[in-house]
């Protein structure tokens, strides 16, 4: 693997730019692995690289129906944060973000992780007493969190209006400031970059067609390319987790709802952090590129149609309205829609399946990025060791028999 | 936005009606007697199919009253609808 530096930029500018390696190769499949997984995702690359890394397999591929990145993990919003309530849920979230904080050296890639603060706004006294919570509880399991006054808010981040005739007037907010965003791309690329590097198959325009089991143990994946066989095959295939488990026989407690969001024209900096706002129900922050990203919320209804509702935009775009009544005029550039699975309880399912050597990771629903590199790492170790991590012990498939649930659809501090 | 015909009150916008999910999940009868199992299917597993999808709509802000769409995922088109307790038509099984 060629290494990126400020040196390797100079040598190369010499030479004009002519002679960068590939970042990944474009191999055919081979026909066999140790391991096979389904979805070229952060998440699924993330897992390939920790796999190659970490505990020395190398014999693996990593199979996408498009191009790698190109579904969800180019889509969202970018948003990193690790404020949940309950202790399982901190405890992989803040995982997460651990990883994060190294994850640019580690890669030798720029994911260009910026901590600049996810502030949560309070709308009236339920949502402050919540957030207290919510801050109390965060410390308790060591993830930061702090209470701002309207004022202290408002110095945070300028454009925010604390007007009190608002009808949402801003009580206060809770600051997680090692929260902020990440370059989505780059997450996935220097995944793949890292993993190809270590001998990963990241095998693209190659969909899985069917998973073959003999005797209640997985043989293989059948595929666009042909049979290919592997000892243990994980699926990481986000709004599509339903229709690829379905091959395999099993059904899954997950609904696949689109989710939107949309970016305005670029501007100059105005806007320093990331707010959420749950009770109009709102994010936004600005990208380095310097366009408004907006997330709005999910449709109602199960579909795969990548669109998603124009009064869904319009009730996002109002709530920005009144909170940053600065960007009433900004035009919005794109809008677009991912598919994303959503659990009953609104946390991820990471870990094993009633079949043998078959895995899963899904059900992150609308917010799955920042626990890219968490979600990876555990979940490569639940297909290295074939059993969990402590970290992703609970966050079995089989909570929902047991009713072990980690119910964060109401806890995890943001609307669904 | 999806343009939903109710089958009391015509076609109307989708910001009238409340999704109610996948349809013909019926409760477990003798629940004390039912296992964990069975309670995690009625409960928590869905189809969440990619093409014909049969689902329960309510007309919240109309008639008020539920009945059963099939719509296709991937497009979004409403195939058929029909009333609470019917089956599928033929055409969309």
């Amino acid at each position: 693997m060629q290494r990126y530096s400020i040196f390797s930029l100079a040598r190369n500018a010499f030479t004009g730019h002519k002679n960068w390696q590939e970042q990944w190769r474009s191999p055919e499949p081979q026909p066999a692995y140790d391991i096979v997984i389904i979805g070229a995702g952060g998440h699924g690359l993330g897992t390939a690289y920790y796999l190659a890394a970490r505990h020395g397999i190398r014999n693996v591929a990593v199979l996408e129906k498009g191009w790698l990145g190109g579904g969800n993990t180019g889509r969202n919003t970018t948003i990193i944060r690790s404020n949940y309530l309950y202790d399982e849920s901190a405890r992989l979230y803040d995982h997460s973000v651990k990883l994060w904080e190294g994850l640019s050296q580690e890669l030798n890639y720029n994911v260009m992780f910026s901590q600049r603060g996810v502030m949560m706004l309070a709308h009236n006294v339920h949502d402050v007493q919540v957030l207290k919570r919510h801050i109390y509880a965060h410390r308790l399991n060591g993830v930061d969190n702090e209470w701002l006054t309207p004022q202290q808010a408002k110095t945070f981040c300028p454009p925010l209006s604390i007007d009190k005739k608002a009808r949402y007037p801003v009580m206060g907010a809770a600051l997680q400031r090692r929260g902020g965003t990440a370059r989505h791309d780059a997450v996935a690329w220097g995944y793949a970059r890292g993993a190809d590097a270590r001998g990963v198959d990241i095998i693209q325009n190659c969909a899985v067609t069917g998973i073959r089991t003999e005797r209640g143990r997985v043989v293989g994946v059948e595929t666009t390319k042909g049979f290919i066989r592997a000892k243990k095959v994980g699926v990481v295939t986000a709004g599509h987790t339903s229709h690829v488990m379905a091959m395999a026989g099993l059904r899954m407690p997950l609904e696949s709802v689109p989710l939107q969001a949309l970016v305005s024209e670029p501007v100059k900096p105005v806007f320093p952090c990331v707010v959420m706002s749950n009770t109009v129900h709102a994010y936004i922050s600005q990208s380095d590129k310097g366009e408004l990203v907006i997330g709005a919320g999910t449709d109602q209804y199960v579909s795969y149609s990548q669109r998603g509702g124009m009064q869904i935009l319009e009730h996002t775009l109002e709530a920005i309205l009144e909170l940053f009544p600065i960007f009433s005029r900004m035009s919005m550039l794109r809008q677009w829609g991912g598919i994303v699975d959503v659990t009953p309880d609104r946390s991820p399912i990471i870990g094993k399946t009633p079949i043998d050597g078959l895995y899963v990771n899904c059900g992150w629903g609308t917010g799955g990025f920042k626990a890219t590199p968490g979600s990876a790492h555990t979940f490569a170790h639940t297909l290295a060791n074939g059993e969990p991590h402590p970290i992703n012990a609970p966050f079995t498939l089989d909570r929902f028999e047991t009713g072990r649930l980690i119910d964060e659809a109401a806890a995890a501090a943001v609307a669904h | 936005m999806l343009l939903i015909p109710c089958p009391y009150c015509g076609e109307r916008a989708e910001i009238e009606f409340r999704s109610g999910g996948e349809a013909h999940i019926a409760r477990p009868a003798a629940p004390e007697s039912r296992s964990d199992a069975a309670w995690r299917d009625y409960l928590f597993i869905r189809t969440s199919p990619k093409g014909v999808h049969f689902e329960r709509w309510n007309h919240a802000h109309g008639c008020q009253r539920w009945f059963n769409v099939a719509r296709d995922t991937v497009t979004d088109e409403i195939l058929a609808v029909y009333r609470m307790g019917d089956t599928p038509p033929e055409t969309v099984r």
